[in-house]
């Protein structure tokens, strides 16, 4: 069982097609789980959906991207009184089932991130996206002193120290909540471990596999990353 | 001839660029801190407009074989530390626009807690 209480957050945009099947089954898989749905300035009825499928709903007035979103749900768990925070994909990409044991090793890391090229699942990548992702693993992993080999996922749990630090300073740039919220953790001295899991192909739309989309991808990754590295180090304000 | 009409163009359109910026400074339309590099480069234009001799003075003092060579690359480089600064008070604009859109979403759910609350409160005390 998890140490303290955890929030379930998932960011949310226009997802009402998919986001009450994913609030079922978060349900079932962590029963009495406070899941809150963070609404990124959807224009569809992604927050009234939620809310009658039994979803804490917090609305954003306009898009903020999930890097916006996930900084206001640790927000919310920082004010609610919640130590752990993990992060869900609303498109049912993340299965809830692996939560529990991401809970558990959060007792030997600040950030545990669900992997997925780390043996289970059937998740791939080609080309230079390929190249990007192996290319972030083997920099972050250095800075993060154990192996990782997915630091793109956005299937994470955040322990108590993490959390303080990613309400005030997680980064809302194209690709910022997943290589420099990581970045910033482990500069801050947060240690981050991953453990495998399965995931799921997205319910809305594949990976693109255009080689131009996928060249600029490596490019924004390496500027995200280098600007990660050289940026000021982030503490928590102290209180 | 042709060039005390230049020269004097020069001048008034200093002149023009000062009366502009500090009337848009009197009616509050634009802050001192972004003001003060279009006020240099009004009182520049104008000291060149007035005194060309400065302006050949300092290009030849820079290596530079025509003066007015040395007017485009102030104003060039004025320019763009104008835009820079822009850029940069808009990302700091964002960055709290940020915040204030997430205190407003956790405002908004509190309220709508509390008088959720309230009503339920007031049902009771009715049935009561």
């Amino acid at each position: 069982m998890p140490q303290g209480r955890t929030l379930i957050v998932m960011p949310a945009l226009n997802e009402e097609a998919s986001v009450s099947a994913v609030i079922d089954e978060v349900g079932v898989a962590l029963p009495g789980w406070t899941r809150l749905v963070v609404d990124d300035g959807s224009t569809d009825h992604t927050a009234s959906v939620a809310r009658a499928s039994g979803a804490e709903v917090i609305s954003l007035p306009f898009n903020l991207g999930v890097g916006g979103a996930m900084r206001l749900g640790f927000k919310y768990a920082l004010e609610h009184g919640y130590d752990n925070v993990v992060q869900i994909d609303a498109d049912g990409q993340h299965d809830p089932n692996q939560v529990p044991s991401m809970i558990a090793e959060l007792s030997n890391a600040d950030v545990v991130i669900g992997a997925r090229f780390a043996g289970t699942g059937e998740y791939s990548a080609r080309g230079p996206r390929k190249w990007a992702m192996v290319l972030l693993a083997r920099v972050i992993s250095r800075s993060a002193r154990t192996r990782l080999t997915d630091t793109t996922s956005g299937f994470k749990a955040s322990g108590p120290k993490a959390v303080r630090l990613f309400a005030e300073h997680y980064p809302a740039e194209y690709l910022g909540d997943t290589i420099e919220a990581l970045v910033i953790a482990t500069r801050a001295g947060c240690v981050v471990r991953q453990i495998p899991t399965a995931m799921r192909a997205r319910s809305g739309g594949t990976p693109s596999h255009n080689p131009f989309k996928a060249a600029a991808y490596l490019g924004r990754a390496t500027m995200a990353l280098t600007f990660a590295y050289i940026g000021p180090v982030r503490t928590t304000r102290a209180s | 001839m042709t060039s005390f009409s230049s020269q004097l163009f020069a001048i008034l359109s200093a002149v023009l660029i000062l009366v502009i910026v500090i009337e848009f400074l009197r009616r509050r339309l634009l802050r001192e801190r972004h003001a003060i590099w279009w006020v240099l480069a009004g009182v520049l234009a104008l000291i060149g407009g007035i005194f060309p001799g400065i302006v050949a003075w300092a290009a030849s003092l820079l290596g530079i074989e025509t003066p007015i060579n040395l007017v485009f690359f102030v104003s060039v480089s004025i320019l763009f530390l104008v835009c820079l600064q822009s850029s940069s008070e808009l990302t700091r604009m964002e960055n709290r626009i940020r915040v204030l859109a997430e205190q407003n979403a956790l405002v908004s759910l509190r309220i709508q807690k509390l008088e959720a609350l309230r009503d339920s409160d007031r049902d009771t005390c009715e049935n009561e």
